[in-house]
């Protein structure tokens, strides 16, 4: 569904890597691996479309990613590192909020539910900024459960988070491969992931 | 291979929910600091008040120079206002997350521009009038000048989303964008200050008013688009 070919990416002199392919098929968690700046989040934006390759292409569906463009995006959950969390906004406007710019809008009550479905009961209403990183990571992965969409990207989605979270966060992606969908994710820690084929990229 | 199907489909981007949301949510941010808002305002209202307190009452030196001094103060003001429009969003990931959305990125920037416009340039536009009296212009030329401003600050929010795009995540940013937009400006000056002048001379402000107006017709056009290939650039 998803397929990379012989992708290249290049910071200024020096190449990052080279001849990185991969396929993502329907109910696969590809996982990146590879040390602390091998390239592993530049890979993550190629795939969402932010950075282009130097080399190779991305298709999807068997369709170039810069072609289909919005069409694509539409099909594309991406978590960065960054959370997208306002600071200024309360744990539930940030989750309606991040919802809606993605063009997908959810009622408050299903916000809600999300939110303590993460256990951040009765934190709903609280300003983010006085959630702890944890927390705040938890808010911002609350839109997994929230928007429907086939690919989810996520660089890093177990930094800060405990064990609970780490279950939940893992019996979420579970429930969304075993529905056919793909995920694509690096991650330090080992993921207790149990439904769907696993495969792995290194990045040297 | 039984591969299992996607059963995930997702759904039709809603555009003008989104293009609400952003208003709505940078509305409520400004709400939430209102400091940042309200240093813009002073900034302006004191600029624009040091000039008769500097110059003396005469009357017809300070009529005369009434509309330079409130459109190049309102300029400034809007300079001040620029490095916040899109740097918090870019420091916490809120714009990989709109270049990524569904919905057209350039909706999205039309959103915050029209959103900056209403916390910087339309409280320019009413405070102007109030400041105007300060320099005895009779109430037409405060009609004018106000019409001037709500016209043509929305111009200077367009233009100025483009320069700030484009340094964005620059070290120094704030002075490179002065150094890129003002220049730009200097049209929106031109017949924003001639408008009052041209009614001050009674000779009717209407040309120079429709001359913004275009103005505005094409950078509400083309700044949209500049803008959202800018933050592209930007982002990768």
């Amino acid at each position: 569904m998803l397929e990379a070919t012989q992708l290249e990416c290049q910071r200024g002199e020096k190449s990052l890597f080279r001849g990185v392919s991969f396929r993502v098929d329907a109910g696969t968690c590809l996982i990146v691996q590879g040390a602390n700046g091998s390239g592993k989040t530049s890979l993550l934006r190629m795939v969402c479309g932010l950075s282009e390759p130097t080399e190779g292409e991305i298709r999807w569906r068997g369709t170039s990613i810069r072609k289909l463009a919005e069409n694509y995006r539409n099909d594309l959950l991406y978590c960065g590192h960054a959370g997208a969390v306002k600071e200024d906004l309360t744990a539930l406007e940030n989750v309606r909020i991040t919802a809606a710019l993605g063009g997908q809008p959810v009622e408050e009550e299903v916000a809600r539910q999300a939110l303590r479905k993460l256990g951040l009961k009765g934190r709903e209403d609280l300003p983010a900024r006085v959630l702890s990183a944890g927390q705040k990571r938890r808010v911002a992965l609350s839109r997994l459960l929230l928007e429907k969409r086939p690919l989810w990207v996520l660089d890093e989605p177990l930094t800060a988070l405990d064990k609970a979270a780490v279950t939940a966060l893992c019996a979420i992606i579970d429930g969304h491969l075993q529905a056919g969908g793909m995920a694509i994710l690096t991650s330090h820690q080992d993921l207790p992931l149990t439904a769907g084929r696993i495969d792995t990229v290194r990045l040297d | 291979m039984n591969q299992p199907m996607t059963q995930i489909a997702s759904a039709t981007p809603s555009v003008f929910s989104a293009l609400g949301s952003v208003i709505r949510r940078d509305i409520l941010l400004a709400a939430r600091r209102k400091s940042d808002v309200l240093t813009t305002l002073f900034f302006f209202v004191i600029v624009v008040t040091l000039f008769p307190l500097g110059i003396g009452p005469e009357m017809s030196v300070l009529r005369n120079i009434a509309p330079g001094v409130l459109w190049v103060a309102a300029l400034l003001a809007t300079m001040l206002s620029l490095n916040r429009l899109f740097a918090a969003d870019y420091a916490d990931g809120t714009l990989e997350q709109m270049a990524i959305s569904s919905v057209p990125l350039g909706v999205l920037v039309a959103g915050k521009v029209i959103a900056h416009w209403l916390l910087s340039g339309l409280p320019l536009a009413l405070l102007a009038p109030i400041l105007g009296l300060q320099f005895d212009l009779a109430p037409q030329q405060l009609w004018v000048l106000a019409i001037a401003l709500a016209i043509g600050t929305p111009v200077l929010s367009l233009v100025g989303a483009v320069g700030a795009a484009l340094t964005l995540g620059v070290r120094g940013g704030g002075v490179l964008v002065s150094l890129l937009v003002l220049p730009l400006y200097i049209p929106v000056l031109i017949f924003g200050a001639g408008a009052v002048e041209a009614d001050l001379t009674g000779l009717g402000a209407s040309a120079h008013l429709s001359l913004l107006a275009a103005f505005l017709a094409v950078t509400a056009f083309f700044g949209p688009w500049a803008t959202t290939v800018a933050l592209r650039i930007s982002l990768e």
